[in-house]
């Protein structure tokens, strides 16, 4: 993501440094941990100071490498003894703030855990340390016809261990699920540094499903140091349908005909008119530079399987009313017509000096609604918003285009993002599909949850970590927090937008 | 309808207020699994609390109360071209979706399409303290908050009365057949762990009486051309057989206790227990029935040998069916897990009086 130029909100923790905690927690972390593995100085903490949002930026106190359990267990005690915050970070290509520094606490890299452990190909399942990248479980178990299906965007870099904190998704999540269905067993470390193993070998484990609970906790709850997934075995054919629409309405249904047809497409993605000219522009995929909405719509699994479902898949487009439907003929041209979804976000950047990633989640039905109430907003705020939606669970991400060198913009373009995400609410949906909370979002959790959901939120951190010394502040708002948000959030009793549609 | 939550509240409030242990219940179609309910429990009734809420087949969603019956639910899916995809277990006509959920079976689709809790997309629940709680929602992808909707899948009713719950439904394959191979076991576990490695529209599996049994599910053209790979004896009887795997009217299951449930790792080797073994999930699920005649002292040196063997193999071993004596039904966990299974308790029902001990006896 693009941000060069952006507010920045780094605290000089450093001016302090007298008065700190720092030298003394720098020489115990020292007696553990290779010089090399603790970070103090301001220019080598710079790095750690954002993860993929980056106009959320904080200077941690200090940064810690450690290489091994034993290593993160001993920095959990220091911790939970001398009642520091730690954050744990991957590869820190989040997108929600969720591994952004405390100010007076410690950031904990697992990068330095990045090894496939084993690989047990009849059983179907790797175990891996959760510095391992997404990618690298699939290229390592590909001669075995294996891979591992969440494929999140950045599954180059992102890590494993990020992606259970995230419950992390991708384009085939509809029809093989998210983190959460593909993994079997975590080893968690408690603040106290206490080793939990957390699922099991088999399906199902003895007592609460602890490993749900894991999942998508934003490394609020504890470490994770090694995870067992699911493999799968890669699909004998996969082939794309393309179809371009003369309205987004027309589009969205066909998607609806689709799944009434008794099919879940391995990937079903749309993109609007100014994505599909941005893309066009930077990628020349060769997409219907006339449409209003581009369908593309996968189909994968066995030879016969994939043929019978690519020609009903290719009849219900053209009686959705597609103006144009291509079948992919070859792995090369579906690559091709993937390559334009795939370039979204950086043609958003080529279009637009810098962009702002949203991702909320809407029942399907509610598609046009929604968007229109984007395009209101965008005239409103006179910015542009460029929309990719996963249409086949309604996950939507819309990109509004701003410049953070004008003054002002920036501040306009959060407040546009909190509106798409109180319309997804209003839609019966969610503000984060997959991104997580973080930093980012947290203000709205205050709108999708009641108090007493939110006690209950508390209630499982205090289970887990009484002190509130993982991840604080993150994912879960406070009360008080809340209700200044609800203060200010509110005018007068009057909604800011009365013509904008609600649901 | 919101009367009857009404009700429900003030038993709560009033229940949590005395300290009194409360047993949920729905249609009691698994009143056999768990530990007993509490002498001193009373019981509370979800039926009445029965309906469907709101069902969209193009939106992969049906919402319902926890009182309506799985059949109900079913037959409108059916109706529609859908269903549960994680065939849940009834094990008695009156089986509700409540208890579905609670109980967290699945059924013998688990190993392809997923259990209980990779459908649950969102409850509304009431705590222990009578709380009215929403969690998750009627939508595919949901981070915001932790999971708590896949936690009350198998929480066996001890952190929340479950009010409604959103279940993602899959569409009807378009036609399923059945094959059978003669082999033992240990050829069995070795066969269905390859297969499962490769691209086959397998959807159920299930070794018993030296048999093999293999569904295939999807487009005719698919099963035909996964047969000619698969060889073996195409069945007649296919929809019969897994109904009967799944409600356990299988000849396999009569003489009934005690039933012993091993969930491990799928490649685990052949067990040499005492009783008959059934297999199911490419190995992943084993059923041990066990001769009844055995006196507590043996049945309890039994068990420990059961739960080392499902342990040593990753897993974890249940006694699902004939529970008596001193013998934990669940696999008994870590004190680390404990703890934390007891502070979760805490957090939902600081009073303790929702199905104390079903699951475990220390809470």
């Amino acid at each position: 993501m693009k941000y060069a130029s952006m507010r920045n909100k780094t605290r000089r923790a450093i001016d302090n440094l007298a008065m700190s905690p720092a030298p003394e927690l720098i020489r115990r972390l020292r007696a553990f941990l290779p010089s090399d593995a603790v970070l103090y100085d301001t220019e080598d903490l710079k790095p750690y100071e954002c993860d993929g949002l980056s106009a959320y930026r904080q200077t941690p106190m200090i940064v810690v490498l450690p290489q091994t359990e034993q290593q993160i267990i001993q920095v959990l005690q220091l911790c939970h003894e001398t009642h520091t915050p730690v954050v744990a970070r991957g590869a820190g290509t989040g997108l929600s703030g969720g591994a952004l520094p405390h100010e007076t606490g410690i950031l904990m890299s697992l990068a330095k855990l990045n090894r496939i452990l084993e690989i047990d190909p009849l059983a179907r399942t790797a175990r891996v340390q959760p510095g391992v990248r997404n990618l690298a479980i699939s290229d390592a178990v590909k001669s075995y016809g294996l891979y591992y299906a969440p494929d999140p965007s950045s599954q180059i870099a992102c890590s494993i261990g990020g992606n259970v904190a995230e419950n992390s998704g991708g384009v085939h999540c509809l029809k093989y699920g998210l983190t959460v269905q593909n993994i079997l067993k975590l080893r968690v470390l408690t603040i106290e540094g206490e080793l939990l193993e957390i699922g099991s070998e088999a399906l199902d484990s003895a007592g609460l499903d602890l490993l749900a609970l894991m999942t998508g906790s934003e490394g609020m709850l504890g470490i994770v140091t090694e995870i067992i997934v699911k493999l799968i075995p890669v699909p004998e054919k996969a082939q794309l349908v393309m179809a371009a629409f003369d309205n987004i309405q027309s589009a969205g249904n066909a998607v609806a005909n689709v799944i009434a047809a008794g099919i879940i497409p391995a990937g079903m993605e749309m993109m609007d008119k100014i994505t599909i000219h941005a893309v066009e522009a930077f990628l020349h995929a060769g997409y219907d530079l006339n449409a209003e909405a581009i369908l593309l719509c996968e189909s994968d699994g066995a030879a016969e399987e994939v043929a019978d479902e690519i020609a009903r898949i290719n009849a219900i487009m053209k009686s959705s009313g597609a103006t144009g439907i291509r079948t992919s003929r070859n792995e090369a041209e579906r690559l091709s017509f993937w390559a334009g979804r795939k370039a979204a976000f950086p043609a958003a950047g080529r279009v637009s000096p810098d962009y702002y990633c949203m991702d909320g989640t809407i029942p399907r039905k509610h598609l046009g609604q929604v968007l229109s109430g984007i395009e209101a907003l965008s005239k409103h705020y006179g910015l542009r918003c460029m929309n990719v939606f996963h249409a086949g669970d309604g996950n939507l991400h819309p990109l509004i285009l701003y410049d953070a060198n004008t003054p002002g913009e920036l501040e306009k373009t959060e407040e546009f993002g909190g509106k798409i995400l109180e319309m997804c609410i209003q839609a019966g949906g969610t503000i984060t599909g997959e991104h997580g909370v973080g930093m980012e979002k947290i203000n709205q959790m205050c709108l999708q949850f009641k108090t007493d959901e939110l006690e209950i939120f508390h209630g499982v951190k205090a289970a887990f970590d009484p002190q509130n010394l993982l991840n604080p502040g993150k994912a879960v708002p406070t009360l008080h927090r809340c209700a200044e948000f609800g203060a200010m959030h509110v005018h007068g009793g009057s909604e800011k937008f009365p013509d904008l549609p609600r649901f | 309808m919101q009367t009857i939550i009404d009700q429900i509240t003030a038993i709560l409030r009033t229940a949590a207020e005395r300290g009194q242990a409360l047993h949920i219940q729905g249609g009691g179609s698994k009143a056999f699994y768990g530990h007993p309910r509490a002498e001193a429990a009373e019981l509370l009734d979800i039926t009445p609390y029965q309906g469907i809420v709101n069902y969209e087949p193009t939106e992969l969603v049906i919402t319902a109360r926890a009182g309506t019956r799985l059949s109900e639910i079913e037959s409108i899916l059916r109706e529609q071209g859908q269903m549960l995809a994680f065939e849940p277990p009834h094990f008695a006509s009156t089986a509700t979706l409540g208890g579905c959920v609670a109980a967290g079976l699945s059924g013998p689709r688990r190993a392809s399409a997923g259990a209980v809790r990779d459908f649950v997309l969102g409850v509304r629940m009431l705590d222990g303290t009578g709380r009215d709680l929403h969690f998750g929602g009627q939508v595919m992808k949901n981070v915001a908050g932790y999971d708590v909707s896949r936690l009350m899948a198998g929480s066996m009713g001890t952190l929340g009365v479950l009010l409604e719950v959103s279940l993602k439904v899959l569409p009807l394959p378009a036609a399923e057949n059945t094959i059978s191979l003669e082999m033992n076991a240990a050829q069995a576990i070795k066969q269905m762990n390859q297969w499962a490695g490769k691209p086959l529209p397998i959807t159920a599996t299930c070794h018993v009486d030296g048999q093999l049994y293999i569904r295939l599910s999807g487009a005719e053209t698919a099963i035909r051309a996964a047969q000619v790979q698969l060889g073996g004896e195409s069945r007649a009887d296919d929809d019969t057989f897994w109904h009967a795997l799944r409600e356990q009217t299988h000849p396999f299951f009569q003489p009934a206790a005690p039933l012993w449930r091993l969930s491990v790792k799928s490649t685990a080797p052949e067990y040499h227990l005492p009783g008959k073994q059934l297999m199911e999930w490419n190995g992943a699920l084993r059923w041990l029935a066990c001769q009844n005649d055995a006196n507590n002292e043996d049945s309890d040196s039994a068990a420990h040998i059961i739960r080392e063997a499902a342990k040593a193999a990753g897993g974890h071993a249940t006694l699902f069916r004939g529970h008596r004596h001193a013998t934990p039904v669940f696999h008994p966990l870590t004190p680390g897990l404990l703890s934390l299974h007891r502070r979760l308790k805490q957090q939902f029902d600081p009073a303790g009086i929702l199905n104390p001990g079903r699951l475990y006896p220390e809470f």
